[in-house]
Order: C-alpha cells, then sequence, then structure tokens
C-alpha cells in the first residue's frame, strides 16, 4: 500500500517510514503542507499519515481543505494535542481516525487496517435477517438493540457461515480457512469460536447447528 | 473563593428612604404653611367683624346738646353673634373717661394703625380675647373730644375653625407624604431598572459567551459596561491563552516522546539478543508511563477548565458509546477482545460531549487495558431514578478489595494494577465529568463474574 506521511520531525518519520517500510508497504514523506500537496497533485495515496502542527500552517485546515476538495483519500491524523483539547474534534473536519502521540506501531497498523476495511466496501455489504444487521465492514453484528464488535476470527467466522448458508462447514474446512499455516491449531478451538458466536447471536433468527461428525451449519428460522 | 458579593445596604432602600424623608419634610413644611396661613386668615376675618361692629357703635356716637350719646346699634352685636355663640365685651370712653361698657376691659397696648384702629389679643376674664379699638374725634361747642370703642370677642369660634383647619392640614400633610411616598418608590425603582435589566443580561449568560455586553444603559452607567466589557476582553485572552499553553504543553512533551519510542521500537525489532530486546522493553514501558501521564495530566487540566464553563448540548448517550467503542476498536482487536453494547436509542443528556466521550473514553480503554486477551467488555445502558446509567464490565483482574471510591482519586491506582501502563487518572477524569454534569461514577465488582464494572451516572434531561 502506499502512505503519505506528512510530519515535520523528521526522527519520528524516518521511524513511522522504516516501521511501514518493513511491512512491505511505500511510504512517501513530506516534512510540511505544502510538500504533501506536491506529492497528492502526483500520486494517489492509500492513506494519509497527517500531523497537526505543521511549520507552515494547521494540518487540519489542509484536511478541511482536501475534503472540501472532494479528495477522499482516507487520513489519520497523528496528533500531539488531545481530544479534549479542540472544540471541534478532527473528526469532524473529516479525519478518519487519529492517533494520539506518542504511539505504539502496533496500534497504528490496527488503526490504518480498520480505516482501509470501512473504507473498502461502500457501507452497502450490510447484511439484514429479521432484527440482524451484519456490517463486515465496521466488524459489527446487531442483534436487536445489543451491538457486537467482533473479534477478527468471529468476524471470518460469520463471513464463512453467511457465504455458505444452509450447507454444512466441516471443521477441519473451518481451521483451513480461518487460520495460516504457521498457526497450529487444534478443531476444538473453532468450538471455541462457534460457541462465541453463538452467544453473539443469541436473539436473533439466526443459529449455528451442530451437524454431530460432520460439523456445522447456518441455519435462519 | 467565594463568589458572593460584600452587600453594603441596597441603592432602592437607600433611595426610597431618602425620597421618603425628603416628602415627610415637605409635607411637614406644607402643614406649617397651612396652618399659619388659616391662622392668619381666622385672625383678619374676625379682626374684620370687630373692627365692623366698632365702627357702627362709633357712628351712633352723636353729641346731643352738649351730651355725648351713644345708641349702640343691635347690628354691631348681632353681626358678631352670628358668627359664633362668643361672648361679646365692649367699652365706650371719652376722653380716657370711662363712659359705657366693660369698664376693666384692658386698654389697647397697640398703637391705633393708619385707619386709626388697633387689635389685640388680650386676657380678660381668664379668656383670651380678640379687641378691635377704634377712636373718633367729636366736636362738643368748641372742643373736640376722643371718643374710643373697644369691642372685644372670646375666641372660641376662631378656635374651632382654626382646629377644623388643623385636622384638615393633617390630612393634607399625610395625603401629601402618601402620594410623595408612591412617588419615591416608583421613582427608585424607575431609577434601578436600567442597573436590573444590565444585572439580568449579565447573569442570563452562558458560561461560554463571552461576548461584550451591548445592553443600553444610561450615561451614568456607562463607566461600568465599559469596565466589564474590558474585564470580559481580558478574561478571554486568559482563557484563550491557557487553553494555547496546554495544547503547546502537550505538543512540546508528546512529539519527542513519539520520537523516541519510535525509534526503540524500530531498535527493538533489529535486536536479536534477549537480554537487550528485555531492557528495549522496559524503556518502552517507561515512555509509555510517562507519555500516558503527560497526556492524562493534560487531560485533566484541560476537563477541570473546560468544566468550569461547561456547555450544555442535549445529547444521544448511545451515539456517544458508539463512536468511542468505534475508536477503541482497533486496541480491543489487538487484544482479540470484543465489545458488547446495549443501548437504547431514545435516551437523552444534556451536557459537553467532548467531555463526556473523553469520560466514556477513559473507562473503556481503561476496560480494554486491564481485560486478559480474547475476554469480553460488556457496555450497557440504561434509565433508572431518572438518570442515565452507562455501565462498562470487564473480565479483567476487577478493583482490589476495598479500594472503593479511593481509585477515583488522583493519581491513585489499584494495588493489582502492576504491569499495566497507567496515569492513575482516568477514573478522576471520569468522575469529575460526571460530577460536572450532575451525575456520579460508581465503582463495583462486575457482578457477574471477575471483572470491574463502573458506571458512569447521569441526569436524563
Amino acid at each position: 500500500m502506499r502512505f503519505l506521511l506528512i510530519e515535520d520531525n523528521a526522527k519520528l518519520a524516518s521511524a513511522v517510514t522504516e516501521r511501514l517500510t518493513l511491512d512491505g508497504h511505500v511510504v512517501d514523506h513530506g516534512p510540511d503542507i505544502a510538500s504533501g500537496k506536491d506529492f497528492i497533485a502526483t500520486t494517489e495515496y492509500d492513506l494519509i499519515l497527517l500531523d497537526i502542527m505543521l511549520p507552515d500552517g494547521d494540518g487540519r485546515d489542509f484536511l478541511e481543505e482536501q475534503r472540501r476538495l472532494q479528495d477522499e483519500t482516507p487520513v489519520i491524523v497523528l496528533t500531539a494535542r488531545s481530544e479534549v483539547s479542540d472544540r471541534v474534534t478532527v473528526l469532524d473536519l473529516g479525519a478518519d481516525d487519529y492517533l494520539t502521540k506518542p504511539f505504539d506501531f502496533s496500534e497504528l497498523e490496527a488503526r490504518c487496517r480498520a480505516v482501509l476495511r470501512r473504507r473498502g466496501g461502500s457501507g452497502t455489504n450490510q447484511r439484514h435477517i429479521g432484527n440482524l444487521t451484519f456490517d463486515p465492514q465496521a466488524g459489527t453484528l446487531k442483534v436487536g438493540d445489543r451491538t457486537t464488535t467482533l473479534r477478527a476470527k468471529e468476524l471470518r467466522l460469520l463471513e464463512l457461515f453467511l457465504g455458505a448458508q444452509d450447507q454444512i462447514l466441516s471443521k477441519a474446512k473451518l481451521v483451513d480457512r480461518l487460520f495460516s499455516y504457521e498457526e497450529e491449531v487444534s478443531e476444538n478451538a473453532i468450538e471455541v469460536y462457534v460457541g462465541r458466536l453463538r452467544k453473539h447471536l443469541d436473539g436473533s433468527p439466526v443459529s449455528i447447528v451442530t451437524v454431530r461428525g460432520l460439523g456445522y451449519r447456518l441455519q435462519v428460522e | 473563593m467565594s463568589d458572593k458579593a460584600v452587600i453594603t445596604g441596597s441603592i432602592r432602600r437607600r433611595l426610597t428612604f431618602r425620597l421618603l424623608l425628603s416628602s415627610a419634610l415637605l409635607a411637614g413644611l406644607l402643614f406649617v404653611i397651612v396652618l399659619n396661613f388659616a391662622e392668619k386668615v381666622a385672625q383678619v376675618s374676625q379682626d374684620n367683624i370687630l373692627d365692623a361692629s366698632v365702627t357702627s357703635i362709633l357712628e351712633s356716637a352723636t353729641v346731643l346738646d352738649g351730651e355725648i350719646s351713644i345708641d349702640i346699634p343691635y347690628a354691631a352685636m348681632a353681626m358678631l353673634g352670628n358668627v359664633s355663640d362668643d361672648r361679646v365685651f365692649y367699652r365706650v370712653t371719652v376722653d380716657g373717661a370711662h363712659l359705657t361698657g366693660y369698664e376693666d376691659l384692658p386698654r389697647s397696648a397697640l398703637q391705633a394703625n393708619e385707619r386709626g384702629r388697633s387689635y389685640d389679643t388680650v386676657d380678660f376674664l381668664g379668656e383670651s380675647v380678640r379687641m378691635a379699638t377704634a377712636s373718633r374725634l367729636l366736636a362738643r361747642g368748641q372742643r373736640p373730644i376722643h371718643v374710643t370703642v373697644s369691642v372685644a370677642q372670646t375666641r372660641g369660634g376662631a378656635q374651632e375653625t382654626l382646629q377644623e383647619i388643623w385636622r384638615n392640614a393633617v390630612y393634607l400633610g399625610i395625603g401629601f407624604f402618601a402620594v410623595a411616598g408612591a412617588l419615591a418608590v416608583a421613582v427608585a425603582q424607575s431609577a434601578i431598572d436600567p442597573l436590573e435589566r444590565l444585572a439580568a443580561s449579565v447573569s442570563r449568560r452562558g458560561p461560554q459567551d463571552l461576548r461584550p455586553v451591548v445592553a443600553e444603559v444610561p450615561r451614568e452607567m456607562a463607566p461600568l459596561v465599559e469596565a466589564l466589557n474590558r474585564l470580559i476582553g481580558r478574561l478571554q485572552i486568559t482563557l484563550t491563552r491557557s487553553e494555547d499553553f496546554m495544547a503547546e504543553a502537550a505538543h512540546r512533551v508528546r512529539t519527542p516522546l513519539a520520537t523516541v519510542r519510535a525509534q526503540a521500537e524500530i531498535a527493538l525489532n533489529r535486536m536479536d539478543k534477549p537480554e537487550n530486546r528485555a531492557s528495549l522493553n522496559d524503556m518502552i514501558h517507561a515512555l509509555d508511563e510517562s507519555s500516558r501521564a503527560a497526556g492524562q495530566l493534560l487531560d485533566h487540566a484541560m476537563v477541570t477548565f473546560r468544566t468550569d464553563q461547561l456547555e450544555h448540548v442535549p445529547l444521544r448517550p448511545s451515539d456517544l458509546i458508539a463512536e468511542t467503542v468505534r475508536r477503541l476498536q482497533p486496541v480491543a482487536g489487538l487484544k482479540d477482545i470484543a465489545i458488547t453494547v446495549v443501548a437504547p436509542t431514545d435516551l437523552r443528556v444534556t451536557g459537553d460531549p467532548i467531555l463526556i466521550q473523553n469520560a466514556l473514553g477513559n473507562l473503556l480503554d481503561n476496560a480494554v487495558k486491564y481485560s486478559p486477551a480474547e475476554s469480553d467488555i460488556a457496555v450497557d445502558m440504561w434509565a433508572e431514578d431518572g438518570a442515565c446509567h452507562i455501565q462498562v464490565s470487564d473480565q479483567g483482574a476487577g478493583f482490589p478489595k476495598g479500594a472503593g471510591k479511593r481509585l477515583t482519586r488522583r493519581f491513585a491506582r489499584g494495588s493489582n494494577s502492576q504491569g499495566t501502563v497507567g496515569s492513575g487518572l482516568g477514573l478522576t477524569i471520569a468522575d469529575e465529568v460526571a460530577q460536572a454534569h450532575g451525575g456520579r461514577l460508581e465503582l463495583e465488582q462486575n457482578p457477574e463474574g471477575v471483572g470491574a464494572c463502573v458506571s458512569l451516572v447521569l441526569p436524563l434531561s
């Protein structure tokens, strides 16, 4: 993926760049708003990481201008200010998320992933079954007035079940689809995830039934 | 600091009192003048009648065959009798010698006035009488003779009239005082009116309203309004400065920490030796501690600053919860934590959205931090006794026994919180936000098994 990092602190920028490059991303670094605009004019980015206090202006003004110009490139604001400091939050200005300095790289990555996943779908991928609403982009499952933010594995599992409605899915197949080769998991782990998913689905017309000896099947009442 | 003013008297009361005092003095003066005037009028009218009586007696004096003859006309006494039941005395002297009437009637002490009349008030037979005296020259043979006539009348009738007038003058005085008093109260009120309008327009303002006062005021109050506006201006500058200062301080502290942390993490990635990795991990942990403390301290300062001038916006807590959960979801995802929210969308509270969200953020952040991997966090909201309860429960270690409210104090941390990055300010901030909104923070053990359970209770609007 291609990132644009607009950050005036050179040392922080190089550390972030190094880390993201290590993960296989391409990072362009602009030390101020002007250079950031130059980069945007020539290249299309998947995500912009934007500092707020920049030598040639306020990152929020840049963000506002981008949104006004209909540039919908996802933006994560890296700020040293806390959310309480500002009467208008960066989210109100059109940022997808923000991260308070100093930050954890794993949190930065998690937030990038979450933003890209949200932005990836058009938002129409929601599934409605009775009182159940499943939003794979947001990773949420809503049953009645109970909203659950699903764990990554639960999300994948539900997607698998909903994609293969009324089909029997064996534990082995589920392990295969949920875990990578490096992960050593027993088929019992699947039982744990199915158990949790059942709890989340409680009260909805959707249930996961056990087919003895064969695996599981998603059933809609 | 007390915001009570030191009160010394009241302008309205002082003004009313002074105006009432003036009207009382004026009423008294009016009373005295009326009484004086009435007394004079009564005197003059009695004098006139006495005068007429004296004149008619004098007119009747003639010289017949060298003798003085006085035929006192009936009218001379009747005109006096008509006025009242007062007793009447008279005396006629010829060249100083008594001729007829009451000989003891005192002689006039006064010189005859230009018309040859004099009036006296004298005591006679134990009563105060008014006496008119006049004389006339008659020719008896070759020699002129002086005939002097005095007519006196007791003053009962005049006194009665005076008393009547006195009573009326008292009524007049009281009436005048009453009308003037009512006017005084009205005048005092109308003088106070612009002051009260100004006070109302200032006190009606919201805490955030730092615009200059533009109320229309009389010229005398202009310096006060100008001084007030200058004060508001200075306050605004100070507030903006302290806000800027806190933001700037946060920036100055956090940016270098971010650099150090990022570099440390990079170094950790390149490091293979376990003992080096351990020290780098410790370093990162310490960095997190200090940056968290710095951040929370500044947040705490900002929360205190904002609660001083609390915004009151109608809010839907379910939206704030959804937003907070959405923000924390990537962090929760790192620990494979699922967050379940049950929040009815029909509840409303009034308050500062950023503060309430910050309080919720602190509660959820705590829950994520202290929860073991792959656990569940539940956020429940319900209405109870006119309050909106927002409960965050986790499956972590919970609060140490008996810690209770102590944990909402600044920098207080649970005895079982070692190893987790924290500043001891999260619950303090949440508690202060709750109290600023007229609510409270409740800490208890998760009733469904292990873990902590924190409730933010806010009054429903």
